[in-house]
């Protein structure tokens, strides 16, 4: 019987990786997952089987209680809210690695075995951190707290502090029997996830997502050591790779290093920059008049657009003016919405053909053809000062409305993007201001252009 | 070789797969990727499992129970959110021509 679930978890990592590799092109993606999920049952399933196991009945109303309340809350969440539910479900691991490593370490299950004691340890570190840190990631963009980094006095000096204290007590735990110090170990490396977490903003949390995804990963792989199970170990190794890679891959497409966002805000005292010229706004009937003789428009859809779930009122708008014989296409920025691709998969949601969504490299070339270009809910990835040395943005690719014939800039109010600059696209000679709720104006202008 | 030996290699092979997997992969990808391996750690829940599996003391099924339903939430939330992402790359565009 032991054979039979040791080739089952065998088979589970190969799928696992298998699964992985499909879920990396978008043609298969699709069955990826359902590849990868397929070997997760059966590995639960088989689980059940091992020799000398107790508490079949807790262990089923556990799994029933988390797959229950998870699979349903996954189910009814908006699209836009889907980053979140990542962080929180991937919190939710590492905590489950936490779990495993307190039971072992309370036990002294490692009297004999200090390089699996030490590794129990590192896994309850790291699972601990992405257990609070995710759950606070998930909070700010959930809108339970504030998105704004929190800052106090003294904040780097205190993380620091706990976090070393963290240590230290990792090290107390390895060369001591159990006892009370593992109880404080874990609470020091909980508040580190919280402190770490807090001074980050609604803007960087995808690169902490997924680097806790990572974190997670690794925690599961440590703690597969310290049981002994090679299906933890693969296939949290596996992730805890992957998900160090496509952090990196993330904060390179938003143009952040993991330092920065890890440990300050963004560009808070620096020079915001003066602009010259004044915000010029615009009618809802003349900025459906423009559309409607144009002949190309490019949409550059932005974070806004997602918070106002406006992708289904700008796919009929799109639809409108196809009809019309108006040229339509979209541009998007790497990292437009709340994460890297966030955006393609909210305008496919709202069923707009893939054709027709362009990346950043394809796209810029043809804005000077385009008659107008509109800006849904988008600030700093429009932003021309990102060309300028000293801007706080310098460096970051952008998509360049600027050098559209004219820009209709969709906003719900005066404020600045993310980083705090100010953008001189909206004060630029030929752009215009339409004020208001994404969903409410691209609505009206539809009403608008039916009736021209 | 000892075991313990023997699974740093495990590791140390894991760790190149996992970095090669996703080495060159569309932006596009980045998001559902990201949820889809939250999904493979899912398999947490096997080890927390065999912890609850091993319990003894009231505290230890307590922490065990914990840890198994954490561990299934990842796994079935991780699951449910990367197939919905997921689902928008197949269906067939419906709007324009």
């Amino acid at each position: 019987m032991e054979n039979f679930v040791q080739l089952v978890y065998f088979a589970t990592a190969l799928l696992f990786i298998l699964g992985l590799k499909r879920m990396s092109s978008p043609n298969t993606a699709r069955s990826g997952v359902v590849w990868a999920g397929v070997a997760m049952v059966a590995a639960t399933a088989v689980t059940f089987l091992l020799p000398d196991m107790r508490n079949q009945g807790l262990m089923l109303l556990a799994i029933a209680i988390g797959t229950v309340v998870a699979w349903i809350a996954a189910k009814r969440v908006q699209m836009t809210d889907m980053p979140q539910m990542v962080a929180i479900y991937n919190g939710m691991g590492g905590g489950a690695a936490g779990a495993i490593a307190a039971v072992e370490l309370l036990r002294g299950e490692f009297s004999e075995a200090q390089g699996l004691k030490l590794l129990a340890i590192l896994g309850a570190l790291i699972g601990s951190v992405s257990f609070t840190g995710s759950l606070i990631a998930f909070a700010k963009l959930q809108g339970l707290m504030s998105s704004r980094p929190i800052q106090f006095p003294s904040q780097q000096v205190v993380n620091a502090g706990v976090g070393i204290a963290a240590l230290l007590f990792a090290l107390v735990v390895l060369l001591t029997e159990p006892g009370p110090t593992v109880l404080l170990f874990f609470l020091l490396a909980l508040a580190f996830g919280v402190l770490m977490t807090l001074p980050i903003g609604g803007g960087d949390m995808p690169v902490v997502i997924s680097l806790y995804n990572a974190f997670t990963g690794l925690a599961v792989g440590f703690e597969g050591f310290a049981i002994g199970n090679a299906a933890l170990i693969v296939a949290g190794t596996v992730v805890g790779a992957a998900g160090t890679l496509l952090t990196f891959l993330m904060a390179k497409a938003m143009n952040r290093s993991l330092w920065s966002v890890l440990v300050g805000g963004f560009g808070v005292e620096q020079d915001s920059g003066e602009v010259k010229g004044s915000l010029k706004p615009i009618d809802l009937e003349d900025a459906a008049v423009m559309l409607a003789y144009a002949s190309k428009v490019i949409f550059v859809p932005g974070y806004g657009m997602a918070v106002a779930q406006a992708q289904h009122k700008l796919r009929e708008l799109a639809d409108v003016l196809e009809g019309r014989g108006v040229e339509v296409k979209f541009a998007i920025h790497p990292v437009a919405g709340r994460m890297p691709g966030h955006m393609n998969v909210l305008l496919a949601e709202a069923g707009v053909a893939y054709e027709k969504l362009f990346d950043l490299e394809d796209i810029n070339p043809e804005f000077p053809q385009a008659d107008v270009a509109v800006v849904i809910g988008a600030n700093d990835v429009v932003n021309p000062a990102a060309r300028r040395k000293g801007s706080p943005l310098y460096g970051m690719p952008i998509l360049e409305v600027d050098k559209a014939r004219n820009a209709i800039v969709i906003k719900r109010g005066q404020g600045r993007g993310f980083a705090g600059v100010e953008n001189e696209l909206f004060y630029a000679e030929n752009t215009r201001m339409l004020y208001g709720d994404a969903q409410s104006v691209l609505g009206q202008l539809v009403q608008a252009l039916k009736k021209l | 070789m000892d075991a313990t030996w023997a699974a740093l290699y495990i590791f140390l092979l894991a760790a190149f797969t996992g970095y090669e997997v996703i080495s060159r992969v569309p932006v596009i990808l980045h998001t559902p990727l990201m949820s889809g391996s939250n999904f493979i750690h899912g398999i947490v829940v096997v080890g927390a499992m065999v912890v609850l599996g091993h319990a003894e003391t009231p505290l230890e099924q307590a922490i065990g129970f914990f840890g198994v339903v954490l561990g299934a939430a990842n796994a079935a939330g991780g699951y449910a959110v990367t197939e919905r992402m997921l689902e928008m790359f197949e269906r067939k565009p419906k709007g324009g021509q």
